[in-house]
């Protein structure tokens, strides 16, 4: 930066920090300290981002800006930081606590690799509430919440984050000398940097469980957890990744606008149910249909039914095509069914019952239909789509009830057709067009 | 006329990139997802980020964050999302973070009926976090009024710092309509306006309490704070209470000072008419057909349409009430807004719903029927 040096990053205008005496946080934040004056960033461009607890008291207590959110988000809102402006050096301070209710965050942090270090304050207890149990809590531990000893075991938050992806990974002391040297590396590192490192609560933890010092490097050694530098790869960073992936994306264009080119005869609001199987392109010849409609001059609706199994059981589409702007977009009183197997059918079959004499149901030959007041129109769909390709039954369907109704000329569903689809898919939809005027004119 | 033919989620991502959003993280949910698949297309190509996160807490964790680094950012869901919304909701009321919410409301309670309308989420965005401090909340009823109202909403978050709500629904969200997006004129989009001072900048700062503090972004000149907790202007910790009360009573007033401004609403008024049919959503539609019979059939009806649903449009509802006997009330829930009506209707005048929640719309016909307007 320029101008002179920064010898602290700490301000003492908000007073002394507010921990314990002797609460390990204290020793850690001036750890960091040392670590931020060796790395000279400017304040504006650092964000010290921390979680709840005691150790989310920190924030104040820095010449950055400050980031102060919710238990166990503070990685959430680090990453959303870091993604809109890659330029910040971004540092959360959390407790053990706040990996454990955040945990999902961290694994996920740890997996993108986004740059962010992450400098865990782990007291094996959550010193703000109480003294009760984390993550981290020793086996056998005691705390406010585990009156008999810790029965659950301890969390190793290295190895977790390792095994998520984490390419920089330290365990260390609170007290331990050199502390600010791997802050310093943690932060300098290009990617996801997590230092965990353990120290005494003073008010809970460490009396309830005769810890000092010394005890707690034989507690960490004895662990079996490891200590010192865990990780070290090289691995892309997240929002480096991303914005190299953005480069190289296609700009898609995916407006398709529609000037009106032919003429209609569609006097009022007409309802138009299609009823066939998953895999019968049923949602995309609807909207074919709809849009030939609106080269005619129409306005149009859809909405489309079919299970979150997308690939197995019926799907429906409702049509409403009209000359003025459609309010109501359910269709309680079809004008035309358009039933294309025996999974469409079973899936509207009990309102078929309900169809006045006014509608016309065009369904496919041999389907057991219900008795009805609607008009019936059966065609051999199924047997034409097998010449023609069997994704094309919609087509045939639609293309034979416009030649029967002329709800607009012909032409508008093949320029549809030529214009909105791709050339290939394009060529067997005109053949299928063709085929449903056939079966009309055979019928005739 | 030059028409498209897209479903309410494509309007609402184009309207969120016309309003100037470059920053989408969200969690797959029907009906929501695919404005989540819109934005994955329609950001990168314009220097923007949209990314799928982990959950629901992350994806706003990560626009808030987003948001306060300059960003304009859009997230996306539906009920069970919000659900989980909810703790950083407050915290973006708490720290003054523009937001813009997208719910796209389907049938609850809890995973309900994953592919199905409803609008049971009314009173649910209002009262969304602990602290029940003010939010604000859009309703299009539309697919060209959610591109229009993307905008308005994305300009409001900015202008009051604020998280705004989208209430949509699966019924305007996935349903397709001929529309033409270019004929609709949108709001130009409102820009942060940078702190002038240079130094001794204060986050929340504010000479009267509706008076919405300039925001500075993380990474720009000023060094800044956030913070969930109870604090200051300057956004440190605070526990005297007088200064708690003159917070709070900021949140409440930069909202509630500007009602009438964030207003919207649409008044087909009948002279004479004794009843009002009062809707928002979906439902409004219907409402309108539902009115125009009653009309057809000699009855006097009015119509009143909510496009702003909180704050509660109060003068524009009570005005259109005025001289009314019966109140008619539709909704796609139990009965949620109606509550709102209540208490704002003339001594006398008698307030109905119209209420149905089984993941079919409300008919014109129910509608009329069920309000007694034929
Ligand atoms: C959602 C939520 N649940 C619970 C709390 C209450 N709470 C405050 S601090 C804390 C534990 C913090 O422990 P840790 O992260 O280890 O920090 P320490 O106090 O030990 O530094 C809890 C549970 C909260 N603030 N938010
Ligand atoms: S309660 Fe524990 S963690 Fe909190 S300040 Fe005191 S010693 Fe430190
Ligand atoms: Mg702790």
């Amino acid at each position: 930066m320029s101008g002179t040096a920064l010898r602290t990053y700490m301000t003492d205008q908000v007073g002394p920090l507010p921990f314990c005496p002797g609460c390990g946080h204290d020793r850690l934040l001036k750890d960091l300290d040392k670590a931020l004056v060796a790395l000279q960033i400017a304040p504006k461009n650092l964000v010290i981002v921390t979680d709840i607890g005691c150790i989310g008291l920190a924030d104040r207590y820095f010449v950055a800006n400050a980031f102060h959110g919710l238990h166990g988000r503070s990685l959430t809102y680090a990453t959303g930081l870091k993604l809109a402006r890659p330029d910040l050096t971004v540092i959360v301070l959390i407790g053990d606590g706040g990996c454990g209710i955040g945990g999902t965050h961290l694994l996920n942090a740890a997996r993108r690799n986004v740059d962010i270090t992450a400098i865990v304050a782990n007291n094996f207890n959550y010193g703000m509430t109480g003294g009760q149990h984390s993550v981290t809590t020793p086996s056998g531990g005691r705390t406010a919440t585990t009156p008999s000893g810790n029965i659950e075991a301890a969390m190793d938050l290295c190895a977790t984050v390792i095994g998520a992806g984490a390419s920089w990974v330290y365990r260390g002391l609170g007290y331990e000398q050199g502390l600010a040297n791997r802050i310093v590396e943690g932060i300098r590192h290009p990617g996801f940097a997590l230092l965990d490192v353990c120290e005494l609560c003073t008010a809970y933890y460490g009396p309830r469980n005769e810890l000092n010092k010394k005890k707690l490097y034989e507690l960490v050694a004895a662990s079996g957890m490891g200590l010192g530098l865990l990780a070290d790869k090289a691995r892309p960073e997240f929002g480096a990744a991303y914005r190299e992936a953005a480069r190289r994306a296609p700009k898609r264009q995916r407006v398709t606008v529609i000037e009106a080119a032919f003429t209609h005869s569609v006097a009022k609001q007409t309802g138009l149910v299609v009823a066939g199987s998953a895999g019968q392109k049923i949602r995309s010849t609807a909207t074919l249909f709809a849009r030939a409609g609106m080269l005619a001059g129409l306005q149009a609706t859809q909405k489309d039914d079919y299970p979150i199994t997308v690939m197995t059981g019926p799907s429906v589409s409702e049509l409403n095509l009209a000359p003025d702007w459609i309010a109501y977009t359910a269709i309680d009183k079809p004008d035309y069914v358009l039933l294309l197997s025996a999974d469409g059918l079973n899936k509207i079959r009990a309102s078929l019952g309900r169809l006045p004499p006014s509608c016309l149901v065009l369904a496919d030959e041999g389907l057991d239909l219900p008795e009805t007041d609607a008009r019936l129109m059966t065609l051999p769909l199924t047997r034409a789509a097998k010449e023609v390709g069997r994704l094309s039954i919609g087509t045939i369907a639609l293309a034979a009830l416009l030649e029967s109704e002329k709800l607009f000329p012909m032409a508008a569903f093949e320029a549809a057709i030529t214009r909105y689809q791709s050339k290939d898919i394009a060529e067997v939809n005109i053949k299928a067009m063709n085929a449903g005027i056939a079966l009309v004119a055979n019928t005739a | 006329m030059s028409l498209e033919f897209i479903e309410g989620n494509e309007a609402i991502a184009r309207g969120a990139l016309k309003a100037g959003c470059r920053f989408f993280a969200g969690y797959p949910i029907t009906p929501a997802s695919t404005i989540l698949q819109y934005m994955l297309e329609l950001l990168p190509p314009e220097g923007g980020v949209a990314v799928q996160a982990e959950d629901e807490i992350a994806a706003i964790g990560f626009c808030i964050g987003a948001s306060m680094a300059g960003q304009k950012a859009l997230t996306a869901t539906s009920g069970p999302g919000i659900s989980l919304y909810s703790e950083n909701i407050g915290l973006a009321i708490m720290g003054e973070t523009p937001l813009v919410i997208v719910d796209v409301q389907r049938q609850g309670p809890a995973t309900g009926s994953a592919t199905k309308g409803a609008d049971g989420d009314i009173q649910f965005v209002r009262w969304v976090t602990s602290g029940g401090l003010p939010i604000i909340a859009l309703c299009p009823a539309t697919v060209a009024e959610a591109y229009e109202l993307t905008v308005r909403a994305f300009n409001l978050s900015e202008r009051y710092r604020v998280p705004v709500f989208l209430l949509s629904n699966k019924e305007i969200s996935l349903t397709r309509e001929s529309v033409d997006l270019d004929a609709i004129a949108l709001l130009p989009p409102v820009a942060r306006t940078p702190p002038t001072c240079d130094k001794d900048y204060r986050p929340h700062g504010f000479a009267r309490p509706e008076e919405v503090p300039a925001l500075a972004n993380f990474g720009d000149a000023l060094v800044t704070r956030y913070t969930t907790s109870t604090h200051d202007q300057a956004g440190y910790l605070t526990a005297n209470p007088a200064v708690i009360q003159e917070m709070i009573d900021h949140y409440v007033a930069k909202i509630e000072a500007a009602a009438d401004e964030i207003a919207l609403v649409k008044h087909d008024r009948q002279d004479g008419a004794e009843t009002l049919v009062v809707s928002y959503g979906i439902t409004a539609r219907a409402a309108g057909l539902a009115a125009r019979a009653a009309r057809a059939n000699g009855r006097k009806v009015s119509s009143l349409t909510l496009q702003t649903l909180y704050p509660v449009p109060e003068k524009a509802i009570a005005a259109a009430m005025t001289g009314v006997k019966r109140v008619v009330v539709p909704e796609m829930n139990m009965g949620q807004y109606i509550r709102e009506i209540e208490r704002l209707a003339p001594p006398g005048a008698a307030v109905v719903g119209v209420n149905k929640m089984n993941t079919t719309l409300l008919s014109p016909d129910e509608i009329a029927r069920q309000g007694g307007l034929l």
